[in-house]
Protein backbone atom coordinates (compact mmCIF):
# COMPACT_ATOMS: atom_id res chain seq x y z
CA UNK A 1 0.00 0.00 0.00
CA UNK A 2 2.86 2.30 0.87
CA UNK A 3 4.47 1.53 -2.49
CA UNK A 4 1.23 2.42 -4.23
CA UNK A 5 0.96 5.77 -2.48
CA UNK A 6 4.66 6.45 -3.02
CA UNK A 7 4.15 5.60 -6.68
CA UNK A 8 1.30 8.06 -7.04
CA UNK A 9 3.28 10.80 -5.33
CA UNK A 10 6.31 9.96 -7.46
CA UNK A 11 4.26 10.00 -10.63
CA UNK A 12 2.70 13.33 -9.68
CA UNK A 13 6.12 14.76 -8.92
CA UNK A 14 7.66 13.46 -12.15
CA UNK A 15 4.90 15.04 -14.18
CA UNK A 16 4.80 18.34 -12.30
CA UNK A 17 8.56 18.84 -12.53
CA UNK A 18 8.59 17.68 -16.17
CA UNK A 19 11.41 15.29 -15.37
CA UNK A 20 13.76 15.26 -18.38
CA UNK A 21 14.16 11.48 -18.46
CA UNK A 22 10.44 10.95 -18.12
CA UNK A 23 9.66 13.38 -20.94
CA UNK A 24 12.26 11.74 -23.17
CA UNK A 25 11.00 8.22 -22.45
CA UNK A 26 7.35 9.23 -22.83
CA UNK A 27 7.94 10.99 -26.14
CA UNK A 28 9.88 7.99 -27.43
CA UNK A 29 7.08 5.66 -26.32
CA UNK A 30 4.55 7.82 -28.16
CA UNK A 31 6.70 8.15 -31.27
CA UNK A 32 7.38 4.42 -31.54
CA UNK A 33 3.79 3.39 -30.82
CA UNK A 34 2.04 5.98 -33.00
CA UNK A 35 4.39 5.24 -35.91
CA UNK A 36 3.74 1.52 -35.52
CA UNK A 37 0.00 2.21 -35.27
CA UNK A 38 -0.01 4.32 -38.45
CA UNK A 39 1.91 1.69 -40.42
CA UNK A 40 -0.16 -1.19 -39.03
CA UNK A 41 -3.45 0.61 -39.76
CA UNK A 42 -2.34 1.35 -43.31
CA UNK A 43 -1.77 -2.38 -43.79
CA UNK A 44 -4.56 -3.88 -41.68
CA UNK A 45 -7.57 -1.73 -42.56
CA UNK A 46 -7.49 -2.11 -46.37
CA UNK A 47 -6.68 -5.80 -45.87
CA UNK A 48 -9.74 -6.20 -43.61
CA UNK A 49 -11.90 -4.44 -46.20
CA UNK A 50 -10.53 -6.63 -48.97
CA UNK A 51 -11.30 -9.74 -46.89
CA UNK A 52 -14.87 -8.47 -46.51
CA UNK A 53 -15.63 -7.74 -50.15
CA UNK A 54 -13.66 -10.38 -51.98
CA UNK A 55 -14.35 -14.08 -52.14
CA UNK A 56 -11.28 -16.23 -52.83
CA UNK A 57 -10.27 -19.81 -52.31
CA UNK A 58 -8.36 -19.54 -49.01
CA UNK A 59 -10.52 -16.77 -47.51
CA UNK A 60 -11.85 -18.72 -44.53
CA UNK A 61 -8.42 -20.08 -43.70
CA UNK A 62 -6.97 -16.56 -43.96
CA UNK A 63 -9.58 -15.22 -41.52
CA UNK A 64 -8.99 -18.10 -39.11
CA UNK A 65 -5.22 -17.56 -39.23
CA UNK A 66 -5.70 -13.81 -38.73
CA UNK A 67 -7.83 -14.44 -35.65
CA UNK A 68 -5.29 -16.92 -34.30
CA UNK A 69 -2.48 -14.40 -34.82
CA UNK A 70 -4.22 -11.94 -32.49
CA UNK A 71 -2.71 -13.97 -29.68
CA UNK A 72 0.78 -13.87 -31.15
CA UNK A 73 3.30 -14.09 -28.24
CA UNK A 74 5.24 -10.78 -28.31
CA UNK A 75 8.46 -12.34 -27.07
CA UNK A 76 8.43 -14.80 -29.95
CA UNK A 77 7.81 -11.96 -32.39
CA UNK A 78 10.71 -10.10 -30.80
CA UNK A 79 12.91 -13.15 -31.15
CA UNK A 80 12.06 -13.62 -34.83
CA UNK A 81 12.63 -9.93 -35.60
CA UNK A 82 15.89 -10.17 -33.64
CA UNK A 83 17.07 -13.12 -35.76
CA UNK A 84 16.21 -11.26 -38.97
CA UNK A 85 17.89 -8.02 -37.88
CA UNK A 86 20.92 -9.44 -36.09
CA UNK A 87 24.26 -9.01 -37.83
CA UNK A 88 24.24 -12.59 -39.13
CA UNK A 89 20.56 -12.40 -40.11
CA UNK A 90 19.15 -11.74 -43.60
CA UNK A 91 18.49 -8.05 -42.80
CA UNK A 92 21.53 -7.54 -40.58
CA UNK A 93 23.16 -5.29 -43.15
CA UNK A 94 20.54 -2.62 -42.42
CA UNK A 95 21.90 -2.18 -38.89
CA UNK A 96 18.46 -1.78 -37.36
CA UNK A 97 18.82 -3.97 -34.28
CA UNK A 98 18.59 -2.04 -30.99
CA UNK A 99 17.05 0.98 -32.68
CA UNK A 100 13.51 2.45 -32.38
CA UNK A 101 12.93 1.25 -35.97
CA UNK A 102 13.35 -2.36 -34.85
CA UNK A 103 10.85 -1.72 -32.06
CA UNK A 104 8.40 -0.28 -34.57
CA UNK A 105 8.79 -3.33 -36.83
CA UNK A 106 8.07 -5.68 -33.91
CA UNK A 107 5.03 -3.68 -32.83
CA UNK A 108 3.65 -3.57 -36.37
CA UNK A 109 3.90 -7.36 -36.61
CA UNK A 110 2.11 -7.74 -33.26
CA UNK A 111 -0.78 -5.34 -33.89
CA UNK A 112 -1.54 -5.88 -37.60
CA UNK A 113 -3.51 -9.12 -36.96
CA UNK A 114 -5.34 -7.53 -34.02
CA UNK A 115 -6.43 -4.43 -35.97
CA UNK A 116 -7.26 -6.42 -39.10
CA UNK A 117 -9.33 -8.95 -37.20
CA UNK A 118 -11.39 -6.41 -35.25
CA UNK A 119 -11.80 -4.25 -38.37
CA UNK A 120 -12.91 -7.26 -40.38
CA UNK A 121 -15.68 -8.03 -37.88
CA UNK A 122 -17.22 -4.58 -38.33
CA UNK A 123 -16.59 -4.27 -42.05
CA UNK A 124 -18.14 -7.67 -42.69
CA UNK A 125 -21.40 -6.46 -41.14
CA UNK A 126 -21.24 -3.20 -43.06
CA UNK A 127 -20.59 -5.11 -46.28
CA UNK A 128 -23.65 -7.31 -45.70
CA UNK A 129 -25.67 -4.06 -45.52
CA UNK A 130 -24.04 -2.50 -48.58
CA UNK A 131 -23.57 -5.61 -50.73
CA UNK A 132 -26.63 -5.33 -52.99
CA UNK A 133 -26.46 -1.54 -53.21
CA UNK A 134 -22.82 -1.30 -54.27
CA UNK A 135 -23.09 -4.16 -56.73
CA UNK A 136 -26.24 -2.56 -58.13
CA UNK A 137 -24.37 0.73 -58.54
CA UNK A 138 -21.64 -1.12 -60.42
CA UNK A 139 -18.96 -0.02 -57.96
CA UNK A 140 -15.51 -1.44 -58.64
CA UNK A 141 -13.67 -3.44 -56.00
CA UNK A 142 -11.51 -0.44 -55.08
CA UNK A 143 -14.61 1.77 -54.81
CA UNK A 144 -16.31 -0.80 -52.57
CA UNK A 145 -13.27 -0.93 -50.29
CA UNK A 146 -13.10 2.87 -50.14
CA UNK A 147 -16.80 3.09 -49.27
CA UNK A 148 -16.44 0.54 -46.48
CA UNK A 149 -13.37 2.23 -45.03
CA UNK A 150 -14.98 5.67 -45.10
CA UNK A 151 -18.42 4.71 -43.85
CA UNK A 152 -17.02 2.33 -41.24
CA UNK A 153 -14.40 4.77 -40.02
CA UNK A 154 -15.75 5.10 -36.51
CA UNK A 155 -15.76 1.34 -35.96
CA UNK A 156 -12.29 1.23 -37.46
CA UNK A 157 -11.17 3.81 -34.94
CA UNK A 158 -12.01 1.29 -32.22
CA UNK A 159 -9.89 -1.31 -33.99
CA UNK A 160 -7.00 1.15 -34.22
CA UNK A 161 -7.36 2.06 -30.54
CA UNK A 162 -7.21 -1.62 -29.60
CA UNK A 163 -3.97 -1.79 -31.58
CA UNK A 164 -2.69 1.30 -29.80
CA UNK A 165 -3.53 -0.24 -26.41
CA UNK A 166 -1.68 -3.41 -27.27
CA UNK A 167 1.35 -1.58 -28.65
CA UNK A 168 1.76 1.02 -25.90
CA UNK A 169 1.68 -1.66 -23.22
CA UNK A 170 4.01 -4.03 -25.05
CA UNK A 171 7.26 -4.93 -23.34
CA UNK A 172 8.54 -8.38 -24.36
CA UNK A 173 9.27 -7.84 -28.04
CA UNK A 174 10.65 -4.33 -27.77
CA UNK A 175 12.88 -5.36 -24.90
CA UNK A 176 14.39 -8.07 -27.13
CA UNK A 177 14.83 -5.98 -30.28
CA UNK A 178 15.36 -2.58 -28.61
CA UNK A 179 17.60 -3.64 -25.79
CA UNK A 180 16.26 -0.97 -23.36
CA UNK A 181 19.23 1.28 -24.02
CA UNK A 182 19.18 4.54 -22.05
CA UNK A 183 18.62 7.62 -24.25
CA UNK A 184 18.22 5.37 -27.29
CA UNK A 185 15.53 2.69 -27.05
CA UNK A 186 14.21 2.97 -23.50
CA UNK A 187 10.44 3.43 -23.41
CA UNK A 188 7.94 3.53 -20.55
CA UNK A 189 7.27 -0.21 -20.40
CA UNK A 190 10.91 -1.27 -20.56
CA UNK A 191 11.78 1.41 -18.00
CA UNK A 192 9.09 0.01 -15.67
CA UNK A 193 10.56 -3.48 -16.09
CA UNK A 194 14.02 -2.11 -15.31
CA UNK A 195 12.92 -0.21 -12.18
CA UNK A 196 11.01 -3.25 -10.93
CA UNK A 197 14.13 -5.36 -11.44
CA UNK A 198 16.13 -2.84 -9.45
CA UNK A 199 13.57 -3.00 -6.64
CA UNK A 200 12.49 0.64 -7.02
CA UNK A 201 8.76 -0.12 -6.94
CA UNK A 202 7.74 3.48 -6.30
CA UNK A 203 9.53 4.67 -9.45
CA UNK A 204 8.12 1.70 -11.42
CA UNK A 205 4.61 2.50 -10.24
CA UNK A 206 5.13 6.17 -10.98
CA UNK A 207 6.07 5.36 -14.55
CA UNK A 208 3.12 2.95 -14.70
CA UNK A 209 0.67 5.69 -13.73
CA UNK A 210 2.16 7.97 -16.35
CA UNK A 211 1.74 5.18 -18.93
CA UNK A 212 -1.91 4.65 -17.98
CA UNK A 213 -2.62 8.39 -18.03
CA UNK A 214 -0.99 8.71 -21.45
CA UNK A 215 -2.98 5.79 -22.87
CA UNK A 216 -6.24 7.30 -21.59
CA UNK A 217 -5.29 10.75 -22.91
CA UNK A 218 -4.53 9.43 -26.38
CA UNK A 219 -7.78 7.43 -26.46
CA UNK A 220 -9.80 10.47 -25.39
CA UNK A 221 -8.03 12.67 -27.92
CA UNK A 222 -8.74 10.24 -30.77
CA UNK A 223 -12.38 9.85 -29.72
CA UNK A 224 -12.74 13.61 -29.53
CA UNK A 225 -11.10 14.16 -32.91
CA UNK A 226 -13.24 11.41 -34.45
CA UNK A 227 -16.53 12.79 -33.04
CA UNK A 228 -17.35 9.21 -32.06
CA UNK A 229 -20.14 10.07 -29.67
CA UNK A 230 -21.63 12.99 -31.56
CA UNK A 231 -25.38 12.63 -31.77
CA UNK A 232 -26.70 11.26 -35.03
CA UNK A 233 -23.34 10.40 -36.51
CA UNK A 234 -21.58 7.14 -37.21
CA UNK B 1 -24.15 7.68 -79.26
CA UNK B 2 -25.31 5.02 -76.83
CA UNK B 3 -26.52 1.77 -78.24
CA UNK B 4 -30.14 0.73 -77.80
CA UNK B 5 -30.54 -1.37 -74.63
CA UNK B 6 -33.73 -3.20 -75.54
CA UNK B 7 -35.02 -5.76 -76.18
CA UNK B 8 -34.00 -7.58 -73.03
CA UNK B 9 -34.25 -11.26 -73.82
CA UNK B 10 -34.25 -14.02 -71.20
CA UNK B 11 -33.97 -17.62 -72.38
CA UNK B 12 -34.65 -20.39 -69.88
CA UNK B 13 -33.29 -18.08 -67.16
CA UNK B 14 -33.14 -19.89 -63.85
CA UNK B 15 -32.22 -19.01 -60.27
CA UNK B 16 -31.74 -21.83 -57.80
CA UNK B 17 -30.72 -21.62 -54.16
CA UNK B 18 -29.89 -24.60 -51.96
CA UNK B 19 -31.32 -26.92 -54.57
CA UNK B 20 -34.66 -25.10 -54.72
CA UNK B 21 -35.70 -23.28 -57.86
CA UNK B 22 -36.68 -19.72 -56.91
CA UNK B 23 -37.27 -18.36 -60.39
CA UNK B 24 -37.56 -19.93 -63.80
CA UNK B 25 -36.99 -21.28 -66.23
CA UNK B 26 -38.17 -18.02 -67.73
CA UNK B 27 -38.46 -16.97 -71.36
CA UNK B 28 -39.14 -13.29 -71.72
CA UNK B 29 -38.68 -10.43 -74.14
CA UNK B 30 -39.02 -6.91 -72.75
CA UNK B 31 -39.25 -3.96 -75.11
CA UNK B 32 -37.97 -0.45 -74.47
CA UNK B 33 -41.18 1.46 -73.89
CA UNK B 34 -43.66 1.78 -71.06
CA UNK B 35 -43.80 0.69 -67.47
CA UNK B 36 -43.85 -3.00 -66.55
CA UNK B 37 -45.43 -3.95 -63.27
CA UNK B 38 -44.59 -7.27 -61.65
CA UNK B 39 -47.36 -8.61 -59.42
CA UNK B 40 -47.96 -11.85 -57.61
CA UNK B 41 -48.48 -13.29 -54.14
CA UNK B 42 -45.84 -13.20 -51.39
CA UNK B 43 -42.98 -15.58 -52.07
CA UNK B 44 -43.83 -15.87 -55.76
CA UNK B 45 -40.32 -14.74 -56.76
CA UNK B 46 -40.95 -11.10 -57.74
CA UNK B 47 -37.88 -9.75 -55.94
CA UNK B 48 -35.63 -12.53 -57.23
CA UNK B 49 -36.94 -11.97 -60.76
CA UNK B 50 -36.18 -8.23 -60.59
CA UNK B 51 -32.73 -8.85 -59.11
CA UNK B 52 -32.03 -11.45 -61.79
CA UNK B 53 -33.03 -9.07 -64.58
CA UNK B 54 -30.90 -6.34 -62.98
CA UNK B 55 -27.95 -8.70 -62.71
CA UNK B 56 -27.39 -8.79 -58.96
CA UNK B 57 -28.87 -12.27 -58.57
CA UNK B 58 -26.63 -14.90 -60.07
CA UNK B 59 -28.35 -17.17 -62.57
CA UNK B 60 -27.89 -20.91 -62.43
CA UNK B 61 -29.01 -21.56 -65.97
CA UNK B 62 -30.18 -19.97 -69.20
CA UNK B 63 -29.20 -16.57 -70.53
CA UNK B 64 -30.12 -12.93 -70.20
CA UNK B 65 -29.11 -10.61 -73.01
CA UNK B 66 -29.45 -6.87 -73.47
CA UNK B 67 -29.21 -5.37 -76.93
CA UNK B 68 -26.02 -3.58 -75.85
CA UNK B 69 -22.87 -5.00 -74.21
CA UNK B 70 -23.43 -6.24 -70.66
CA UNK B 71 -21.05 -3.74 -69.03
CA UNK B 72 -22.80 -0.84 -70.76
CA UNK B 73 -26.21 -2.21 -69.76
CA UNK B 74 -25.10 -2.42 -66.13
CA UNK B 75 -23.96 1.20 -66.17
CA UNK B 76 -27.30 2.38 -67.54
CA UNK B 77 -29.63 0.82 -64.98
CA UNK B 78 -30.43 1.31 -61.31
CA UNK B 79 -32.33 -0.50 -58.58
CA UNK B 80 -34.48 0.69 -55.69
CA UNK B 81 -34.78 -1.89 -52.94
CA UNK B 82 -37.87 -2.60 -50.86
CA UNK B 83 -35.93 -1.76 -47.70
CA UNK B 84 -33.81 1.15 -48.89
CA UNK B 85 -30.17 0.79 -47.93
CA UNK B 86 -28.91 3.98 -46.35
CA UNK B 87 -25.19 4.55 -46.49
CA UNK B 88 -23.70 5.90 -43.25
CA UNK B 89 -23.49 9.38 -44.72
CA UNK B 90 -25.48 12.55 -44.90
CA UNK B 91 -28.53 12.85 -47.15
CA UNK B 92 -26.64 14.86 -49.76
CA UNK B 93 -23.66 12.49 -49.74
CA UNK B 94 -25.97 9.49 -50.17
CA UNK B 95 -27.58 11.02 -53.24
CA UNK B 96 -24.23 12.20 -54.64
CA UNK B 97 -22.49 8.85 -54.21
CA UNK B 98 -23.50 7.22 -57.55
CA UNK B 99 -22.19 10.27 -59.42
CA UNK B 100 -18.88 10.11 -57.58
CA UNK B 101 -18.57 6.48 -58.64
CA UNK B 102 -18.60 7.62 -62.25
CA UNK B 103 -15.82 10.11 -61.66
CA UNK B 104 -17.84 13.29 -61.05
CA UNK B 105 -16.01 15.55 -58.57
CA UNK B 106 -17.30 15.77 -55.01
CA UNK B 107 -18.42 19.39 -55.19
CA UNK B 108 -20.26 18.99 -58.47
CA UNK B 109 -21.85 15.73 -57.32
CA UNK B 110 -23.04 17.37 -54.09
CA UNK B 111 -24.43 20.35 -56.00
CA UNK B 112 -26.43 18.09 -58.30
CA UNK B 113 -27.51 15.98 -55.32
CA UNK B 114 -28.76 19.10 -53.56
CA UNK B 115 -31.03 19.83 -56.54
CA UNK B 116 -32.43 16.31 -56.32
CA UNK B 117 -32.89 16.67 -52.56
CA UNK B 118 -35.00 19.77 -53.21
CA UNK B 119 -37.10 17.83 -55.72
CA UNK B 120 -37.90 15.17 -53.13
CA UNK B 121 -38.55 17.73 -50.37
CA UNK B 122 -35.39 16.90 -48.44
CA UNK B 123 -33.72 20.21 -49.23
CA UNK B 124 -33.69 21.22 -45.58
CA UNK B 125 -32.12 17.93 -44.48
CA UNK B 126 -29.02 17.88 -46.67
CA UNK B 127 -26.57 17.39 -43.84
CA UNK B 128 -28.74 15.13 -41.72
CA UNK B 129 -27.55 11.54 -41.40
CA UNK B 130 -29.58 9.42 -43.82
CA UNK B 131 -30.14 6.67 -41.25
CA UNK B 132 -32.18 9.12 -39.18
CA UNK B 133 -34.78 9.66 -41.93
CA UNK B 134 -38.30 8.27 -41.76
CA UNK B 135 -39.37 5.33 -43.95
CA UNK B 136 -40.94 7.55 -46.61
CA UNK B 137 -37.97 9.92 -46.66
CA UNK B 138 -35.58 7.00 -46.99
CA UNK B 139 -37.51 5.63 -49.94
CA UNK B 140 -37.52 9.04 -51.64
CA UNK B 141 -33.80 9.36 -51.02
CA UNK B 142 -33.22 5.90 -52.52
CA UNK B 143 -35.24 6.96 -55.55
CA UNK B 144 -33.28 10.19 -55.99
CA UNK B 145 -30.02 8.26 -55.60
CA UNK B 146 -31.14 5.85 -58.30
CA UNK B 147 -32.35 8.58 -60.67
CA UNK B 148 -29.44 10.99 -60.31
CA UNK B 149 -27.44 9.06 -62.91
CA UNK B 150 -30.43 9.29 -65.27
CA UNK B 151 -30.65 5.54 -65.85
CA UNK B 152 -32.33 4.17 -68.95
CA UNK B 153 -33.86 1.39 -66.89
CA UNK B 154 -35.00 1.59 -63.28
CA UNK B 155 -35.94 -1.51 -61.32
CA UNK B 156 -38.08 -0.94 -58.22
CA UNK B 157 -38.93 -3.59 -55.67
CA UNK B 158 -42.17 -2.55 -53.95
CA UNK B 159 -40.96 1.01 -53.41
CA UNK B 160 -44.14 2.08 -51.64
CA UNK B 161 -44.58 -0.91 -49.33
CA UNK B 162 -45.53 0.26 -45.82
CA UNK B 163 -45.61 3.93 -46.83
CA UNK B 164 -48.52 6.26 -46.14
CA UNK B 165 -50.68 7.73 -48.90
CA UNK B 166 -48.84 11.02 -49.11
CA UNK B 167 -45.41 9.43 -49.46
CA UNK B 168 -46.81 6.97 -51.99
CA UNK B 169 -48.25 9.82 -54.08
CA UNK B 170 -44.95 11.72 -53.98
CA UNK B 171 -43.06 8.65 -55.13
CA UNK B 172 -45.56 7.93 -57.88
CA UNK B 173 -45.19 11.52 -59.11
CA UNK B 174 -41.42 11.13 -59.32
CA UNK B 175 -41.84 7.81 -61.14
CA UNK B 176 -44.33 9.23 -63.61
CA UNK B 177 -41.96 12.11 -64.29
CA UNK B 178 -39.04 9.70 -64.79
CA UNK B 179 -41.10 7.55 -67.16
CA UNK B 180 -42.12 10.65 -69.11
CA UNK B 181 -38.47 11.58 -69.62
CA UNK B 182 -37.70 8.15 -71.07
CA UNK B 183 -36.70 5.99 -68.11
CA UNK B 184 -37.99 2.46 -68.52
CA UNK B 185 -39.60 1.33 -65.25
CA UNK B 186 -39.80 -2.30 -64.16
CA UNK B 187 -41.43 -2.46 -60.76
CA UNK B 188 -43.04 -4.92 -58.40
CA UNK B 189 -45.95 -3.97 -56.20
CA UNK B 190 -48.65 -5.43 -53.99
CA UNK B 191 -50.82 -2.38 -54.44
CA UNK B 192 -53.29 -3.14 -57.26
CA UNK B 193 -54.42 0.49 -57.38
CA UNK B 194 -50.84 1.57 -57.94
CA UNK B 195 -50.38 -1.14 -60.55
CA UNK B 196 -53.40 0.14 -62.47
CA UNK B 197 -52.21 3.75 -62.20
CA UNK B 198 -48.69 3.09 -63.43
CA UNK B 199 -48.66 -0.06 -65.53
CA UNK B 200 -48.48 -0.30 -69.31
CA UNK B 201 -47.93 -4.04 -69.09
CA UNK B 202 -48.26 -6.59 -66.31
CA UNK B 203 -46.14 -9.61 -65.47
CA UNK B 204 -48.06 -11.92 -63.17
CA UNK B 205 -45.58 -14.11 -61.30
CA UNK B 206 -46.50 -17.31 -59.51
CA UNK B 207 -44.19 -19.98 -58.08
CA UNK B 208 -41.16 -18.39 -59.75
CA UNK B 209 -42.67 -18.34 -63.22
CA UNK B 210 -44.34 -15.70 -65.33
CA UNK B 211 -47.90 -16.91 -65.68
CA UNK B 212 -49.13 -13.91 -67.63
CA UNK B 213 -47.44 -11.14 -69.52
CA UNK B 214 -50.09 -8.89 -71.03
CA UNK B 215 -50.95 -5.22 -71.57
CA UNK B 216 -52.25 -3.72 -68.32
CA UNK B 217 -55.69 -2.82 -69.67
CA UNK B 218 -56.30 -6.37 -70.84
CA UNK B 219 -54.99 -7.86 -67.62
CA UNK B 220 -57.16 -5.77 -65.34
CA UNK B 221 -60.19 -6.19 -67.65
CA UNK B 222 -59.92 -9.96 -67.46
CA UNK B 223 -56.74 -11.99 -66.99
CA UNK B 224 -56.22 -15.15 -69.00
CA UNK B 225 -55.32 -17.56 -66.21
CA UNK B 226 -57.59 -18.57 -63.36
CA UNK B 227 -54.76 -17.97 -60.86
CA UNK B 228 -54.39 -14.35 -61.97
CA UNK B 229 -58.15 -13.88 -61.75
CA UNK B 230 -58.14 -15.37 -58.25
CA UNK B 231 -55.27 -13.06 -57.27
CA UNK B 232 -57.16 -10.02 -58.55
CA UNK B 233 -60.25 -11.17 -56.65
CA UNK B 234 -58.20 -11.18 -53.47
CA UNK B 235 -58.29 -14.95 -53.05
CA UNK B 236 -55.36 -16.82 -51.59
CA UNK B 237 -53.16 -18.00 -54.44
CA UNK B 238 -50.25 -20.35 -53.81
Amino acid sequence: MTDLLDGMVRAFWLVVTLDRDLVEITLRSLRVTLTALAIASAIALPFAALLSVRRFRMRRVTIAVLNALMGLPPVVVGLIVYVFLSRSGPLGVLGLLFTPTAMIIAQVIIIVPLIASIAHQSLRELWSDYHDLLISMNASQVQRIKALLWDGRRALLTAALAGFGRAIGEVGAIMVVGGNIDHATRVLTTAIALETGKGDFAMALGLGFVLIAMAIAVNLAIHWLGHTETEGRW
Amino acid sequence: MQKQMFPLIAKHALVRRRGKVLVGPIDLSLQGQGTSIVIGPNGAGKTTLLKMLHGIERMNGGSLDWACPKAEAQRRQAFVFQNPIMMRRSVVDNIAYPLQLTGVGRDEARARAAVWAERINLGDALDRQAVLLSGGERQKLALARALIREPDVLFLDEPCASLDGRATREIEEILTEAAATGTRLIMSTHNMGQAQRLADEVLFVLRGNIHEFTPAKEFFAGPITSQAQAFLNGDIVE
